[in-house]
Formats: structure tokens, C-alpha cells, sequence
């Protein structure tokens, strides 16, 4: 252990550092003045980045292998850190609408966004662990965030109460794992594996376990129940931050595992990955259809996407495919992030002060009073459907062709044909908003407005000029995972 | 020293991405805030991009000083399927910063022009709020000719190439509820349009086939296989360059597809200096000449764009001498023009073609511009002999020469720089037009002896028609009220015209005899250079043709100017030859005889005969429809209540009841939630265990 | 000695007690009690692997005291949730918290 080995978690030091600090700091801020603490906030996460950004192309292993740097892990950061960036922005305006400004919403979310980070570069089953738990505590906290409302406190309690429930599983089916191969490391355990030193049977029941508890946090079918409850009662900048961060970090740890440590298991895990990839995509898809609610609609479209990106999974049991897949997985999570961030933002616009103003209804005549928001909201619609030339329609297009080479035709199927079942719930947002005559009332506050900007912006220009993220992905995830 | 080091680091061609930016900038500028700023705003914003443009193409033009090899930008990875792959990439050598330079350049002064042209315009029109859009449109013209010339690849070319013909058309019909019954316009608009697509097909089919060659559209990749593999591909090649050539006819109004150029003039006049005579209608003569490793391949192809281009020539020279609409002859001028430019690469003269094209856009976007001057002057003595109560006939056309007349004393600014542009034209030394057409003249002669006789017959038809127009237009009496009106334009106006004059008059210094600057120059990039000489019979012959035109036309027009209402004297002594020209020898006529007829014949067949009375009224009424009655009057009674129903309602129910039922699955209870975890875990392990 | 079996299946059993628990208790307080069962069951486990395979690697303890501090500030949070809600409905049965559903 060396000074090396703290510079390779620095950005996790500074995220986690400086929401300990921001604790301290904004005893000393008046309670009207808030925004100090979200600046701030931002100021660390920029430090981060920067962080992140002077060390991109390093690959190296740090505490023994706890910690590992490469490609996949900075290039998540990126991504989480970004998403932090844009989740305070959305905040800040909302928190003070609802009259729920306080400074700790800034710092649970950088205590959950270094969760995040240390996910990303998780080399060990430990800081799996570790990991998830500081990803996921917080946000219980910030699900309850509008406590006294009836409906945060519900969401808070459901998301606590199922989420430490899996975490037990996940828990539990480490232990086993541990048990059977005798390290907690995951190079350790490609090693076991490939030696036969391993006792079958734990291994078998860890790993399922182990799947049940990181398939809660992608919210994958059967483990998906909590979503629709936990998204619609939580404050929406809140699901904003917890559909698109929370989603990400269960896949970079789902991918970290399955794919580099357990390959010599692919065949157990393959079959079962493809049916969940399946029934997610169905069941996601279809139950949204009879939504009325926006936030519930999303929160089961957001199921669905968990389903499209856990089509990586089986693909990558095929050995050729498997960088493939990886780079289909993050391009999707991108693809999943932006789009997400802006539909939310959208909603979040859309929201008033008393919680009203989230039915799919509300949207009504949106297209007559404000063209740009809604000409936004019809850009991300048609993206999470998948059709041109937005970064949706890339995203497929990759994920697709990705399970197709690995002959999954089927599977591709199942994706192509639930993807024109959604068409059906998110074109109706649009007809909503540009066919029925309504006066909705909507915000337009700066911070909020130039988050859907940006947000939109991405989806149209990565729709047409997929090239900058495709260059990306390929020169940072070539794993170091497949040695 | 700071600025040469960079210029010779080389760090300026970084700036080259901002030539097609800038425009960009401006237009998007202008959508946003063009229309609440107003007018002044607008035009201050459109041309000073395009000058900033101008400033950046100068700074490429430094840096190439110092690395004259010149540099790819790679921008992004646009397509990249299968073996395709294409990059957006600027390339910045000296034949692409030349066209740079006077793209921008000329643009700019056609802005500044325009700012003051568009504001009487838009007025005379009637309809000022369209000022913006044509600024909007104007920038994006630049930026897309900004992406032809600075393409690294067939297709980023082709981008650029369908972005100036979609330009070109917007503003042929910029005011598209005007013209002939209403719609004339907006039908020139369309004519362009058309006839260039007939073009387009030529170069999408010639990409084709490069790409089936050679596997890539790059034009380092094509032209390194041109001269590995040139010469057992001849014949590939050749139907490639044909193929090109089809494209070049299009874009640059060679025989057989220059129809479209005379209606462009639809356009305001600023469209038809810079788009219809400077700049786009020369992307043609630009393809040949970035092609040239192809075309110097192939003779016969080669042997074709002459023919094609010196043949274009003649002709569009003969039908401009029987033209009575000031723009119109300038246009038959411009096709001309260009054919001396094809004729002269198809020659293999790459540079003299160059050379010939800035030159002609200097002079012809001077004579387009002073024209639009003389018009608006008119214009303006229309409005004020009205107001005087003076007796016009209606309708009048501002454009028609037989209604001008002295305009010299009255235009002072403009009847000077018209003069020069005429010069220029013609040939005279030592104005610009004199040494390229005289190249061109001189590597004709040496090629191939008939071409050079009827190039020369065209310039001696170009000398007498820009005679005949500047005598009918400036000399003389006014032959009507309000050319007696007349009145001088702004400075905003006339001070661009006198700038393009000056530079009609120098820039033949660009490639004087004996020094070349622009051989050498283009030498870097160009592969096939020659050094054409001087020669003094050829420009003296040339010379000698180019005064006896002027004492022609002199003796014709401007020694008994012709009076109100007299006819025009050539028209006795050429007798039918004259009717010709003015007709434009039915070439319109003609093609719609062969090509139009015949198409909207077999269109009504179609859609009357075959579509209508076949299918719809026999084949759909009588044989489908009945068969249809009589088999649904069956299938009713078996199917109908069950599958059909089923089929044509189901899908849709049966997603929409699984969502309702899938709906209830979520009770709200939380531990039926964690229930669904543990069932799903079991499932899971009795998978792994036992599966 | 006492085979490692033997403690893989007590922390079975144990771990299952937990799941019976959260699933049959409607108070929420009993969920989470449940849910401590489940996790120390793991540490049984955590600590008897560690024990019989890898007695001179620290892993195994270390991971034991990592769940010991996750499952206290789990509970530290649960606990506050649970306050709050008891304060205000004056019951903390999860049947009566089914406001959002469908």
C-alpha cells in the first residue's frame, strides 16, 4: 500500500471527503441561502472530475486488488459524476418549491454518488458490499426527504425496508461465495474457478444470490416490485437521481461480477440472465401501458431499460462477444442517462408545489404553451422508444446487433417487438401534449430549463454523431477485465 | 514575432473548422434574434461572419505559405458501416483555400451589397419580414459551399453539393408567390431543382462506382489508386468520369442541362450574383479539377468535357446576343463562360480553368451586381415617374433593355464599373479576363485546333453581346419614363461594386506570363500542371476579334442608337438566325417536346388509364371487389365473430389487458414485494441447482 | 471439532428465520429484526468460513466487521424512518402503508 494506491480512489476521497466537509460547512449557512451548499456541492464534483480526467487510459490494481482502475471504471465515473452534476441542478430549484430546501440533500447525494464511484472501480466482493450500501443508504434518507408527506414516507419505507431485504441476499450469497472459493477478490475467483478449487454448490447459490440482490437495484423482473411505489412517492428530483445513478451502479457491479469473475459459470448464469433480460423487457413494457400516473409510467419504463441493458448479460457469456457487449452495455447506460435526466427534468418542470400535476392529463395542450419543453419531452420520448435520430435509436441499434452476434435472435426479438408494445405509452405522452387543448401550468426556472437543454441537446447530437461516445467507449473499456 | 511562428507551425490550420462554423453561427444567430432585432442586425450579422470567414480562409492562405503541402482536419467519424467508412474531414491545400478565398471573399461583398439591394427589395415586394430569411438562407448557402470545397471525400462533397442546390433553390423561389401567373418563381425554383437532380443521379452513380472500384470515398484513397491501378481501369474510369461529367452539366449549366441557369435569374439579384454566377454554378468545374487524377486517366473522357465545354461556349454565347433582358444575357454569358472553364479542364488546362473561374467571379458577380443596381435604379424612377404623373405603360419590366437608355450620366457609379465588367468579359488587356481566357485560348490551340476556332468565335460573340448591352443600356437616349428617372444607389451598394472592380481589373496579375504565381501555387496540389506560355498570335488574334466585336456593335447600337419601339437592328440583318437567339433556339421548346410531354403523357396514362380505369374502376371494382363481397358474405358467417374479431381488435386488447392485470399485481403491500424477491431467488437457486 | 457443515446450516436456518420474519410480521419494527437476523446469519457464516478455509487471510474477519457497521447505520436509518411514521399514523403495521399501488 502506497501513496499510489489513494490517488487511484481520489475521486472517491474527494466526492465522500468533501460531503463530510459540506456537513460541517453548512452548519454556517443560513437557511435561506442553500444554494451556497448545491454550489459547493458542484465545486467537489468538478474536482472529481478532474480527478477522474487526469488519470483516464491508467489501468492498475491499488489495496491488493480491492481497487481497480481501468477503462471501465473511469469511464462510469464519468458518467456518475455528470449525472451528480445534473441531479443537483434539477434539485435545487424543486427542493425550494416544495419548501424542502435543506443543505444535507446535497450531501446525502454526494455520499451516494461516492458509492457510485467506488462501485465503478470495485475489485472485491467486500467493496461490492461496502459499495452498495453507501450507494443505497442515502437514498433511503433522501426517499424521505419530504417527510411529513404521506407519500415520501411511504416510498422511504418501501425502498428501506426491500432494499435492506435484498441486500441480505446479496450479502449472504457473498459469503457463500467467499465460502466456496476461499477469497473475496474477484481476480482470486477466476482463479479458483478455473483450478476446480471451488465447492460447486456454495458457488451455485452465491452467485444466484448474489443476482438477486444487485437484479433489486437494477430493478430487473421478478426483484422489480418496489420501483413503481418507491419512484412515484419519492420527491422527483430525488427518482430523477435514483432511477439514472442507482440503475447504473447495480450494472457496473452486475457486469464487474458476472462477466470478469464468473465467465468459467457463464454457462449456469447465461440461460437464467436471458429469461430475466426477457420478462423484464415484457413486463416493464407492458404494465406501463396502463399507467396514468407519469412518474409511474417512467418508473415501469424504467424497469423495461433495466431489461434492454440486462441483454448484455447473456450476450457476453459468449467469449468473442463479451467486450462487444460491455461497450453496448455502457453506450446504453448513457444512452439511458441522458435521456432519463431530461424526462424527468421535464417532469419535474411539470410538477407543482403541492405535488399535483403528475398525470399523463396534465400534459394536455403542453406543445401550444411552451414549444421547447415540449418539443424536448417529444425528443426524449422518441428516444426511450428508440426511434431516429435520437441517442435511444443508437443505443438499441448497438444492443441489438451486439445480441445477435452472440445468436440470440430470439432475445433480440423479444426486444425488437416490446419496443414497438412501448411506442404505444410514449407516443401517448406526445399526442398528450400536442393534440389535446389544455392549460397546463409549468416552471421554467434557469438551472432546470438548462439541464433539459443540455440533456436534449445530447439525445438529438449523439443521435446523429454517435462517433465522439463510440471512440470513447472503445478506448476505455477495453477491459482490463479480460486479461 | 509571435504571428510567423505560428504561421509557419502551422498552428493556424486548426482555425479551419471555423469556415464552415461561422456561417453556421451567423444563420442560427439570425433565426434566434434576426427577426427582433430587425433588419439592420441581421445583415451586420450575416455579412460579418462571412467576413470572419473570409479573415479565417486568409489565415489558412498564411499557414499553406509555410506547409504548402496543406493538412486533413478530421472532424468526426460520420458513417462507419461494413467497409464504408466516412470521415468528416476539412482538407486545407492550396486548391480548396483558393476556392475558400474567393468564396468567402466575393460572399462578402455580396452581403454588404445585399444589406442595402434586400431593404428596397423586400419593400418593393411587398413584404419586408422575409429580409431575415434571406440572410438566414445566404449564410447557410456559404456553409454549405464552405463544406463542398472543404470535403476530404466524395461524400462530404456530395453533402455540401445537394446543400447548395437546396440554397439555390430556396432562393430562385425567395419570392415564390411572384413571377409568371403567380407561380413563375417558384416554377424556375423548381426547374433547378429538377434538372439538377438529372445531374445529382450522375454523381451519386459515379460515387457508386468509385466505391465498387476502389472501396473507399476518399480522395486521397481514389486518386493513390488512380495512379496504381489507373491504367488497366481505364474503362471503369472513364464511365466514372462520364458519369461526373453528368453531375458537372447539372451543377454548372453545361449542354444538355443548362436550361435551369436563365430561369435562376428569378432569384434577387444578389442570389444570381453570388450562387448563379460567382460561386456554386462553378462546383462543377471544381470536381473536375479536384478529379483530375481520374480524368487524367481517361482521353476520351477528357475529349468529351472539352467538346462539351467549348460547345456550351458557342452556344449560349449565340443565344445571348438575341436577349433583351439585361440579367438574362448576363446569364447566357455565365453558361457560356463556364464552358470556357470546362473546356479548358477537359483540355487538361487545370489551372487556366482555376484561374478563368475567380477571375469570372469577380467580373460576373461585378456585372450581376451593377445590373441589380440598374434595375433598382429603374425601379426607383418608376416610383418617382409615378408620383410626377408621368404616362408608363403598364406593364412595365424593369429589366428589359429596350426600356433603358443613357443611363451613363444618370448612374455615373454604376455605368464605370459596368464598363469594366464588360471589359474584363471580353478580353481586353490588361483587365482580368484577358490572360485566363487567353490561356485557355493558347492550350486549346495546342490540343486541338477546331476547339480553338470556336472558342474564339464565342469570345468574339462574348465582346459583341457585352457591347451591344452596355450600348443599349447606357448609351443613347431613355427610352422611357423611368429610365429618364433614374436615379444612383447608396454606398452601401455601390461601394462593394467599385471594390470588385478593382479586383476585375488586377486580378489577372494572379498568373501573369512568365511568373505563375498560381501554377506554382496550385502546383502543390494539382498533379497535372503545365506551364502554359504566352503566346502573341494568340492573344493578338484574340484581341483583333474582341475590337472588331466592339466596332460591330458599335456601328449596330451606338452610332444610331435605336429609338422606343424600334425593333432591334440585328434582327434585319441576321433575319432568322436572330428569331434563334432570341428564342434560345427552342431548346426549351424542344425538351419539352422529347422529355416533358412524353413524361406527363406516361404519368397520365398511369395514373388515368392504368391506375385508375384498369385497377380501380375493372380490376378493383369488378374483379376484387365483387370476388371481395362475395367471399366476406362467406367468411362473415364462419370467422367473424371468432378470429377475425380477434385478430383485427386482439393484439391491441390483449396487451392492453395483460398491462391491466399485471397492473394489479403491484398491491401496494410491501411484503408481497419481498415475497416476489424470495419466489424469484428460489426460482433462481432451483434453476442453478437443479438446471 | 465441529465440521463447517454444521455451521452452514445453522446460518441456513438462521438466514431463513429472517426471511420468515420479514415476510410474516406485519410491524415494521419485526421486519427489520427480522432483516438482522438475516444478516447476522451471514456473519456466522463469514466468520466459520474464515475460520475453517482461510485462517491466516484477514478477509473474512474484516468482512464481518464491514457488515457488522452497514447493518448498524441500516438500522440507525431504519429506525428514524420508522419514528417518523409512528408519530404521525400512530401505527407502524406495513398493511396500512399501501397509499401508492397499481
Amino acid at each position: 500500500m502506497d501513496w499510489q494506491d489513494f490517488l487511484s480512489v481520489l475521486p472517491f476521497i474527494i466526492v465522500a471527503g468533501w460531503a463530510t466537509i459540506l456537513l460541517l460547512v453548512d452548519l454556517w449557512i443560513p437557511a435561506n441561502r442553500k444554494g451556497i451548499t448545491a454550489g459547493l456541492a458542484v465545486l467537489g464534483l468538478i474536482a472529481a472530475i478532474a480527478a477522474v480526467i487526469s488519470r483516464f487510459g491508467i489501468e492498475r490494481e491499488a489495496f491488493d486488488g480491492m481497487i481497480i482502475v481501468d477503462g471501465f471504471s473511469s469511464f462510469l465515473q464519468l458518467l456518475f459524476l455528470g449525472v451528480g452534476v445534473i441531479a443537483i441542478a434539477q434539485a435545487y430549484d424543486y427542493l425550494r418549491r416544495r419548501d424542502i430546501e435543506r443543505g444535507e440533500y446535497y450531501i446525502l447525494l454526494l455520499y451516494s454518488l461516492s458509492g457510485m464511484l467506488l462501485m465503478a472501480s470495485a475489485g472485491d466482493l467486500i467493496v461490492v458490499f461496502l459499495a452498495v450500501e453507501l450507494l443505497s443508504i442515502p437514498l433511503y434518507v433522501l426517499a424521505a426527504f419530504a417527510i411529513p408527506k404521506a407519500d415520501s414516507e411511504e416510498s422511504a419505507l418501501k425502498y428501506f425496508l426491500l432494499g435492506a431485504f435484498a441486500s441480505g441476499f446479496l450479502v449472504y450469497g457473498i459469503a457463500l461465495v467467499f465460502g466456496s472459493t476461499g477469497t473475496t477478490a474477484l481476480s482470486g475467483m477466476v482463479a479458483a474457478i478455473e483450478s476446480a478449487e471451488t465447492t460447486p454448490i456454495l458457488l451455485l447459490v452465491g452467485s444466484g444470490m448474489i443476482l438477486v440482490g444487485l437484479g433489486f437495484k437494477v430493478a430487473a423482473v421478478p426483484f422489480h416490485m418496489w420501483t413503481p411505489d418507491v419512484y412515484q412517492g419519492a420527491p422527483t428530483s430525488v427518482t430523477s437521481f435514483m432511477a439514472v445513478g442507482a440503475k447504473a451502479g447495480g450494472f457496473a457491479a452486475l457486469l464487474r461480477i458476472f462477466i470478469s469473475a464468473l465467465p468459467g459459470a457463464a454457462v449456469m448464469w447465461m440461460p437464467l440472465t436471458m429469461w430475466i433480460a426477457a420478462l423484464t423487457m415484457a413486463w416493464g413494457n407492458i404494465a406501463a401501458i396502463s399507467q396514468t400516473n407519469i412518474k409511474r409510467m417512467l418508473a415501469y419504463s424504467s424497469i423495461a431499460h433495466a431489461g434492454y441493458i440486462f441483454m448484455a448479460l447473456p450476450a457476453a457469456a459468449t467469449p468473442e462477444v463479451a467486450p462487444e457487449a460491455v461497450r453496448a452495455a455502457l453506450f446504453y447506460l448513457v444512452t439511458y442517462a441522458i435521456t432519463n435526466l431530461g424526462a424527468w427534468g421535464v417532469v419535474l418542470a411539470m410538477e407543482k408545489a403541492e405535488g399535483s400535476g403528475l398525470e399523463i392529463e396534465d400534459y394536455s395542450g403542453l406543445g401550444k404553451k411552451r414549444p421547447a419543453l415540449a418539443l424536448a419531452m417529444a425528443l426524449f420520448m422518441l428516444s426511450l422508444t428508440g426511434i431516429p435520430p435520437t441517442v435511444g435509436f443508437m443505443g438499441k441499434f448497438y444492443l441489438f446487433q451486439v445480441v445477435i452476434d452472440a445468436n440470440l435472435i430470439w432475445l433480440a426479438l423479444v426486444g425488437v417487438v416490446t419496443s414497438l408494445i412501448s411506442a404505444y405509452y410514449y407516443l401517448r405522452v406526445i399526442v398528450v401534449m400536442y393534440m389535446r387543448d389544455g392549460e397546463p401550468e409549468v416552471r421554467s426556472e434557469a438551472l432546470l430549463n438548462s439541464t433539459i437543454f443540455i440533456t436534449a441537446f445530447g439525445t438529438f447530437f449523439f443521435g446523429i454523431l454517435p462517433g465522439f461516445l463510440l471512440k470513447m467507449i472503445n478506448q476505455v473499456s477495453l477491459l482490463d477485465l479480460f486479461r | 514575432m509571435v504571428l510567423l511562428e505560428v504561421v509557419q507551425g502551422g498552428g493556424l490550420f486548426a482555425y479551419a473548422p471555423l469556415i464552415i462554423a461561422l456561417p453556421i453561427l451567423g444563420l442560427i444567430t439570425n433565426i434566434i434574434f434576426g427577426r427582433r432585432l430587425g433588419e439592420r442586425f441581421a445583415g451586420i450579422v450575416a455579412s460579418g461572419v462571412v467576413a470572419l470567414a473570409f479573415v479565417i480562409a486568409i489565415l489558412q492562405f498564411l499557414a499553406l505559405q509555410a506547409h504548402p503541402e496543406g493538412v486533413t482536419i478530421p472532424i468526426a467519424e460520420w458513417i462507419s458501416v461494413g467497409s464504408l467508412s466516412v470521415s468528416w474531414a476539412i482538407k486545407v491545400d492550396t486548391l480548396s483555400t483558393t476556392m475558400m478565398l474567393m468564396v468567402t471573399g466575393v460572399s462578402t461583398l455580396i452581403h454588404i451589397y445585399a444589406i442595402g439591394y434586400m431593404h428596397e427589395d423586400v419593400r418593393f415586394q411587398g413584404d419586408p419580414g422575409r429580409y431575415t430569411r434571406f440572410f438566414i438562407f445566404f449564410n447557410l448557402f456559404v456553409a454549405a459551399m464552405m463544406v463542398l470545397v472543404s470535403a476530404d471525400n466524395y461524400l462530404m462533397m456530395f453533402v455540401g453539393w445537394e446543400g447548395v442546390g437546396l440554397c439555390s433553390y430556396l432562393l430562385i423561389g425567395f419570392w415564390y408567390e411572384k413571377g409568371e401567373d403567380g407561380i413563375g418563381n417558384a416554377v424556375a425554383g423548381k426547374k433547378a431543382f429538377i434538372t439538377n437532380r438529372i445531374g445529382d443521379f450522375g454523381f451519386l452513380i459515379a460515387m457508386f462506382l468509385i466505391f465498387g472500384a476502389v472501396g473507399s470515398l476518399g480522395f486521397e484513397e481514389v486518386f493513390d489508386w488512380a495512379h496504381a491501378f489507373g491504367e488497366e481501369n481505364v474503362l471503369i474510369i472513364s464511365v466514372i468520369t462520364l458519369f461526373m461529367l453528368l453531375g458537372v452539366a447539372g451543377k454548372s449549366a453545361q449542354l444538355p442541362l443548362f436550361v435551369w441557369l436563365p430561369d435562376a435569374m428569378a432569384g434577387p439579384t444578389p442570389v444570381s450574383a453570388l450562387i448563379h454566377a460567382a460561386t456554386m454554378v462553378t462546383a462543377g468545374v471544381y470536381l473536375i479539377v479536384r478529379s483530375n487524377p481520374l480524368f487524367s486517366v481517361t482521353a476520351s473522357t477528357s475529349n468529351i468535357v472539352a467538346i462539351v465545354g467549348t460547345a456550351t461556349a458557342f452556344f449560349a454565347a449565340t443565344i445571348a446576343v438575341g436577349q433583351f433582358d439585361i440579367k438574362k444575357v448576363l446569364a447566357y454569358s455565365t453558361i457560356s463562360q463556364l464552358g470556357f472553364m470546362v473546356a479548358a479542364a477537359g483540355l487538361g488546362a487545370y489551372v487556366a480553368a482555376i484561374f478563368h473561374l475567380i477571375n469570372h467571379a469577380f467580373f460576373k458577380a461585378l456585372l450581376f451586381l451593377a445590373s441589380g443596381s440598374v434595375i433598382q435604379g429603374i425601379e426607383a424612377g418608376h416610383h418617382h415617374a409615378e408620383h410626377e404623373g408621368a404616362d408608363i405603360e403598364e406593364p412595365f419590366d424593369p429589366q428589359d433593355m429596350r426600356n433603358m437608355g443613357g443611363l451613363r450620366s444618370r448612374m455615373k457609379v454604376t455605368f464605370w464599373v459596368y464598363l469594366i465588367g464588360a471589359l474584363a468579359l471580353s478580353g481586353f488587356p490588361p483587365l482580368a479576363g484577358f490572360f485566363s481566357k487567353d490561356e485557355i485560348l493558347v492550350d486549346a490551340r495546342l490540343e486541338n485546333p477546331a476547339l480553338f476556332f470556336l472558342l474564339l468565335a464565342a469570345a468574339f460573340l462574348t465582346t459583341f453581346y457585352m457591347g451591344r448591352q452596355v450600348f443599349l443600356v447606357f448609351f443613347g437616349k431613355a427610352r422611357s419614363e423611368p429610365a429618364a428617372h433614374a436615379k444612383e444607389n447608396p454606398p452601401v451598394m455601390w461601394v462593394p461594386l467599385v471594390i470588385l472592380g478593382v479586383l476585375s481589373v488586377v486580378s489577372g496579375a494572379l498568373n501573369l506570363p512568365k511568373i505563375h504565381t498560381l501554377t506554382d501555387w496550385l502546383g502543390t496540389t494539382i498533379e497535372h500542371v503545365h506551364i502554359t506560355e504566352f503566346s502573341f498570335s494568340v492573344a493578338g488574334l484574340a484581341v483583333v476579334f474582341s475590337i472588331v466585336a466592339v466596332v460591330l456593335a458599335w456601328m449596330i447600337y451606338g452610332r444610331k442608337p435605336i429609338e422606343k419601339g424600334e425593333a432591334d437592328p440585328l434582327r434585319k440583318i441576321l433575319g432568322p438566325i436572330f428569331v434563334g437567339m432570341e428564342n434560345k433556339w427552342w431548346v426549351d421548346e424542344l425538351y419539352d417536346f422529347l422529355f416533358i410531354r412524353p413524361y406527363v403523357a406516361i404519368c397520365w396514362f398511369l395514373a388515368d388509364v392504368v391506375d385508375w380505369r384498369i385497377l380501380h374502376d375493372w380490376f378493383h371494382d369488378s374483379v376484387l371487389a365483387s370476388a371481395y363481397r362475395n367471399g366476406s358474405q362467406w367468411l362473415a358467417q364462419v370467422f367473424d365473430l371468432g378470429i377475425i374479431d380477434g385478430i383485427g381488435n386482439g393484439l391491441g386488447n390483449i396487451t392492453k389487458g395483460a398491462s391491466q392485470r399485471l397492473r394489479f399485481v403491484e398491491t401496494g403491500y410491501v411484503r408481497n414485494y419481498a415475497l416476489a424477491i424470495l419466489v424469484g431467488g428460489l426460482l433462481t437457486l432451483t434453476y442453478f441447482i437443479f438446471g | 471439532m465441529i465440521p463447517l457443515s454444521w455451521y452452514i446450516l445453522v446460518s441456513a436456518a438462521l438466514f431463513s428465520i429472517g426471511i420468515y420474519g420479514a415476510l410474516a410480521r406485519r410491524n415494521a419494527l419485526a421486519i427489520l429484526m427480522a432483516i438482522e437476523l438475516m444478516l447476522n446469519a451471514v456473519n456466522l457464516n463469514l466468520v466459520a468460513f474464515w475460520r475453517y478455509l482461510t485462517p491466516n487471510v484477514v478477509a473474512g474477519k474484516v468482512f464481518v466487521l464491514v457488515v457488522f457497521a452497514v447493518a448498524a447505520s441500516e438500522v440507525a436509518v431504519g429506525l428514524a424512518l420508522i419514528i417518523s411514521i409512528y408519530r404521525r399514523r400512530h401505527t407502524i403495521a406495513v398493511e396500512e402503508i399501501d397509499m401508492m399501488k397499481w
